[in-house]
């Protein structure tokens, strides 16, 4: 018999956990490592595929750190670039917002996979982001936002 | 996170320790610049203790291959994992780089 929380073997039913964190950063990119390294671990410890550990979270979560810091803070250390990353069973939720005026995404249309673009040093994290998140959002809260948005699957 | 330059015959072997980000991109590029500068020809970088690569680390291999080239050099990639194979084919950079399945192919390709 199990009481709808608890599994007949002990162990806790992942559908029913719900994980946050909220963190602020100095605009620093040495900071980014450290941030990656939380998020997927809580994805870790919600049994996310191996693929979005490794792969879909970190480069995604990477490429809008580095923009907040980089773009939207200008690497000004006064500035801070706020995170949060609310994850379940079924998704993902990561949220960067940092000081900045923010971008449109709308204006980063450039594939860098076709013609000479493939040869371009820069021009990949909106591309990137895109690619490897189920839905890549802006929006202005008090400054400018992303939301990444990974369906566990 | 951290890069180990050797010699092996007349090719530099880099080995990327951890992640190639915006972090420590630079780190890489320098290194590898400066064995350039020195007259080597020949390049591998080792990605089998590579855990992930941004895009600022994806720019940093394509600017070293753009300017390997122009020395007259070569470049080539070893060791990628699935998930950074994922990457490259993303970005069809898998089209631009000599990528080899191991460092021992890897060095017999020159």
């Amino acid at each position: 018999m199990t009481d709808g929380f608890d599994r007949e073997d002990g162990s806790l039913p992942l559908d029913t956990v719900r994980l946050a964190i909220e963190l602020e950063i100095p605009s620093d990119i040495r900071y980014i490592e450290r941030v990656v390294e939380l998020v997927t671990g809580q994805c870790e410890q919600l049994c996310y595929t191996a693929r979005h550990c490794a792969l879909n979270v970190p480069v995604a979560l990477t490429e809008a750190l580095a923009n907040a810091i980089l773009r939207g803070n200008g690497e000004n250390r006064l500035k801070f670039v706020r995170v949060s990353a609310r994850l379940d069973f079924t998704r993902l939720v990561m949220e960067v917002a940092d000081e900045g005026d923010g971008f449109d995404m709308d204006d980063c249309t450039v594939d860098p996979t076709t013609g000479d673009n493939v040869l371009r040093e820069d021009g990949r994290g909106l591309f990137l982001m895109r690619r490897l998140m189920d839905s890549v959002e802006r929006f202005n809260d008090h400054g400018n936002v992303v939301r990444l948005t990974l369906l566990r699957g | 996170m951290s890069f180990s330059i050797k010699k092996q015959g007349e090719i530099v072997v880099v080995d990327v320790e951890g992640q190639l980000i915006v972090g420590n991109r630079q780190e890489l590029k320098q290194k590898v610049l400066d064995e350039l500068e020195k007259g080597e020809k020949r390049f591998l970088i080792d990605f089998s203790q590579t855990g992930y690569i941004d895009s600022s680390g994806l720019g940093v291999l394509v600017s070293l291959s753009k300017k390997i080239r122009e020395q007259g050099g070569e470049l080539r990639l070893a060791n990628l994992n699935d998930d950074l194979k994922t990457l490259f084919e993303l970005t069809k950079l898998d089209t631009l780089f000599q990528i080899a399945d191991t460092r021992e192919r890897a060095l017999e390709s020159f």
